[in-house]
This record gives C-alpha cells, structure tokens and sequence, in this order.
C-alpha cells in the first residue's frame, strides 16, 4: 500500500509554500513513497523505554550576559533585500484599500 | 623545486617557503590564476574566480609581515561559508545575488592566519547531495575521470585539492559531505566532532548534524588546518568549549598499543575491491602494531533512514527562511488578491532546484501532524540507539575503522533519477554525523580503473588528535596519498 497519496503531498506542498501541479506532483508522490517505504523499516527496531536524541553535545541554556553588543547596521541588512526601503522591508500589499 | 610546482605541495611544505620569502604571495596567485584559467572550465571545481579578488589579497599579504600558520597559501570555501562582501549562494538561485554581510568565524580565524582565500568552491545545493551535480549553476566533474562525479556535497573542495588549484579547503558535512568527495577525489577529508569548530557564518542544513572541516593533500595538513579552526566561539551556542590539543605534535606520538575497532558490515552493495583495500589497510594497521578487536555496530544498518528524517526535518525548518522578502531572490510579483502568499509560492517554487524541494517537502512530512511519533520521534530513538553503540564500541577500541564508501566515484547522471540510491552511498558515513563522532577518509588504494578509495577512521567525541595520530602512522607507511590525478602538476 502506498505510503503518501497525492492529497497528502499536495497539503505538505501547501505547508511548505511550494507549488506543486500534474506531472511534477506524481513524479514527487513517486518519489517520495519510495523513501518513505524504505525509511520506514524503522518501525521493527523496538525503541521502548528509549530517550529520543535531539542533540549529541551534553549543553543547555547556553547564556551571555543581557549587555548590548553591536550588531549589523539597519542599512547593510537592507541591502540585502530584493526589495526594501530602508529601514523597511517592502513586501506586496496585504491590505486592500 | 620548478618554479611552477608550488600549488602541488601540501600546505605545510608551501607556508615555510612563503614565510621566509623564497616564495612570495604574488608568485603563488599567478600560478593559481594560470592553472584555474586553463582547468577550471572543464572541472567547474569553482563558481567564479575573481582574478582581482586574488591578486588584491596577494597584494596585500606582500604588504604584512610574514607571519602565520597559512601566510599566502591557498585555501578553497565551499559556497556556503559566509566571506563578507563576497557572494555566498549555496549553489542555489534562491540565493543568487546574496553577498555576505560579515565574515563566518572560520573565516575570521583563516584571515588571522595570513590565508589566501579562495571563494566560491561549487557544491550540491545547500549541501543536498553526494554528486556535486544539483548544484544550480552546474556541475564538477571528478580530477581522475572526467565522466564521473567527485562526489558531494563538497565536490568543488575535494576535486579543487585534487587538481591542485588550491593547496588546501573547507568543506562542511552533514552526512558525509567531506568524507565522501575526499573519498572519491583521493584526498584526505575531516570531519570534526560536533561542536568542535564554530558554525557561525555557516548557512544552516540540519542544525544538529552540520560541521565545517579541512579537505587537505595529506594529514598533516588535516591537522595543521583543523589546529586553525576549531575551538570554542561565543557566536555558536553549538560550539564546546573544549580545550584544544596541539594536533600537529599528536601525529608524532608513536602509535603501538592503539586499539583499532573493526565492525562486522553487511557487505549488501559494497564493491569487493573496497573491502579488499579495506582488509589491507587492516593488516598495515595491525603491522603498525595497532591491536584489531572486532567489534559491532548494530544499528549502522538504520543510520540511512534515521538520517534522512532527521536531516530533512531540519532542513524543511531551516530553509523556511528563504520566502524572498530579506534576501536573495524573489520571484516577479502580480497584482493577485493574495499578492504576498503568491510571492512566497513563486519564489520557492522558482528559486530551489528539484532535491531541495524534495528535502523540504520529505521534512515537512515527517513533522506534520499525525506523521510525528511515527518517524522523526522514532528517528530520534533509534539515532540514540546508534550513538549508544558508538559508546560501547569506544569502551573497547580507540579507533574505528571502515569504508568510507560502498563504491568509487560513479558516472555522472548515474544515481541523479534515482534519489534513494543516491542517498545509499553515504551509507557509512552517516553514523558519524548522527552520533557527533569526529571521521577522517584518506586514500587506501585505487581500483582498476585507477580510481582513488577512501578508509574511514572514527573515534570517541573530541579525540581528533587519536584520529589524526592513526592516521598521520598509516600515512607514513603507505604511498596512496603520493599518487595524483594526470590533470594534476607532476
């Protein structure tokens, strides 16, 4: 049985802000239901009592002192922008009127 | 020495000779410059070479006093380390046009050291893949055959080492990006402990496997440029502060009494000349008077589908950033009544190439709701379970060794339709990553059809100097590292 439908891959798709139409959303459900089937020959491994791994190094709450330190200029950071106004990021209208 | 043979010395033959001024900076950037000119086009190990860039910093290293561990040598950047004021694209289009607006401490810590750096070394893009070929603006091919990949994702590094056309690079791995295209190209690849160089100024994969390190002509220079870049950087929260050895004194310490681990592997897709080199390399070990203990490594048959959760995970995560307001690029905008949701569909669609698009939607799959437990909680467990047995192994063996990969360099286009092939030839490089253990490939041998295999050796968390120190007595005892491609300077 197949792991993902193309529903499903069409509402990841929508998650992931990727657009995703006819052929090139079966060729990705294909795609993907392969790994998925490979990838979930996990399931066998008895994990129980297990603590998930998330991070290799014995760190926590890495802290520094709460005191300003300088950081990149408004105007360098804009710059970098497709499209800006500095010290504004200019991004299509999201309000009609 | 010819006068046009410099760029073929490992990097701690080139420094003396430009310390004391019987080189100078600006005789080694125009032999750069010649061998890019006539070898660059077809390998395409580099992106751009800014000629002017080059001669510039020569100029100015003319200018300091001839000081540091790397005055005027050579090293390449993977294009994704950020060199401020420079492009940084990750070989994608979505970050055409980005120029970096600070230095990565990497980077900082090269300066420091009087190194003449050379952007931008091509790669998968954003370090998706183990060819070099989903680069978006084209791919390398590999130094000793042309028809075949130099592996990846830092396959502009390892060919450019190779080739000669630098004396030294950085890389970054995440699941074998170092390992596996020093592998393919015949150099010496390493990949630090986690935490152990700083990731500042790194364009993020998976957070929690990414690691910069040295592709380098021998291991020497492995130690010399790892002694350069790792130790701990308030910018990193990741970094470890850990005190640092002095990795160039750890090769000299006499390694008789080592205890080498060698794992039982399934042998399901591993070409018999690997193993064979493999097993040689064993008995070389044991003949350095390394003491060989089978050991075992249960859970390295799942490291593939653990990682392809975990990495991708965090990859969907990391690369939701990329939406075309604060940089790189954006798609042309329409007057549609959902004018901004439209822009972020048009420019991610437009912007990433097929396997990141893939990665991110296999990352968001495994995140989203209901698919959870079932395999990024479950990847989690079982990448526990893999870092366990790495403890174990460590209880009863300093090193650990085996294949870097289960083939030599394949075909250009071979694997490219294929995306789960692909990902299999990392198959024993993964591990490493997923349990944060430091892992070096140097060449063990060729294949006949002369190209170059790869040994892996691993060991315990922050014990380089183990690793270099192992590796550095097979070195001596063995000519591999000696042979080069025909492109190369002879």
């Amino acid at each position: 049985m197949a792991v993902v439908t193309p529903q499903i891959v069409e509402q990841v798709a929508l998650l992931a802000r990727l657009r995703l139409e006819g052929e090139a959303l079966s060729a990705t459900v294909a795609q993907l239901d392969r790994i998925l089937e490979y990838v979930k020959r996990l399931q066998a491994i008895p994990t129980e009592g297990v603590e998930p791994t998330s991070h290799v190094l014995p760190l926590s709450n890495v802290m520094r002192a709460d005191a300003p330190q300088p950081s990149l200029a408004q105007e360098a950071v804009c710059r970098m922008s497709p499209s800006a106004q500095p010290p504004f990021f200019k991004v299509p209208k999201v309000i009609e009127g | 020495m010819p006068a046009a043979s410099w760029l073929a010395q490992p990097m701690h033959v080139l420094q003396p000779a430009l310390a004391q001024g019987t080189l100078s900076p600006a005789a080694v950037v125009e032999e750069l410059l010649a061998r890019l000119a006539s070898h660059n086009p077809a390998l395409q190990a580099f992106l751009e070479v800014s000629t002017e860039r080059l001669r510039a910093q020569a100029h100015a290293l003319s200018q300091q006093p001839r000081q540091g561990k790397l005055y005027g040598v050579p090293i390449a950047l993977k294009d994704n380390l950020c060199l401020q004021g420079e492009l940084t694209t990750c070989a994608s289009r979505i970050l055409e046009g980005f120029r970096a607006p600070y230095d990565a401490t990497v980077i900082t810590r090269l300066k420091a050291e009087g190194a003449l750096l050379v952007p931008r070394a091509n790669m998968d893009e954003f370090a998706f893949g183990s060819s070099t070929e989903n680069s978006a603006f084209g791919l390398t091919r590999n130094p000793w055959d042309a028809s075949r990949v130099p592996g990846g994702s830092s396959g502009g590094s390892a060919a450019a080492v190779a080739a000669d056309l630098c004396a030294g690079a950085l890389g970054s791995d995440t699941g074998g990006s170092i390992r596996q295209p020093a592998a393919f190209c015949g150099v010496v690849g390493l990949k630090p402990t986690y935490g152990r160089v700083s990731r500042y100024g790194l364009v993020a994969f998976a957070s929690s496997l990414d690691q910069i390190g040295p592709l380098t002509k021998d291991v020497r220079d492995a130690a010399l440029l790892l002694s350069v870049i790792a130790g701990h950087d308030p910018r990193d929260s990741t970094s470890a502060p850990v005190a640092v050895p002095d990795y160039l004194t750890a090769l000299e310490r006499p390694v008789k009494g080592l205890r080498l681990g060698v794992p039982q592997l399934s042998e399901e897709g591993l070409d018999p000349q690997i193993k064979q080199a493999v097993e040689a390399a064993v008995r070389q070990f044991e003949q350095l008077g390394l003491q060989v203990e089978r050991i075992a490594l249960p859970h390295l048959p799942h490291a593939v589908e653990v990682y392809y959760i975990i990495a991708t995970a965090e990859a969907s995560s990391n690369l939701a950033r990329y939406d075309g307001v604060q940089y790189g690029h954006r798609a042309a905008e329409n007057r549609h009544p959902n004018a901004l949701l439209d822009m972020y569909f048009s420019t991610r669609t437009s912007g990433f190439g097929p396997e990141a698009r893939r990665r991110i939607l296999l990352g968001t799959y495994v995140l989203s709701q209901g698919y959870y437990e079932a395999y990024y909680l479950k990847g989690m467990k079982v990448r526990t379970l893999i870092k366990q047995d790495f403890e174990q192994a460590f209880q009863r063996c300093d090193v650990v060794l085996m294949p870097t990969t289960p083939t030599p360099a394949f075909r250009v286009g071979e694997k490219l339709t294929d995306p789960l092939q692909m990902y299999l030839s990392d198959i024993y490089t993964i591990s490493a990553n997923l349990a944060g253990i430091p892992a070096l490939s140097m060449p063990c041998g060729f294949s006949a059809e002369s190209l170059p295999i790869g040994l892996q050796l691993l060991a315990a968390p922050f014990k380089e100097d183990v690793l270099l120190q192992a590796a550095y007595a097979y070195e001596q005892a063995t000519e591999w590292h000696r042979r080069k491609p025909a492109i190369s300077i002879k």
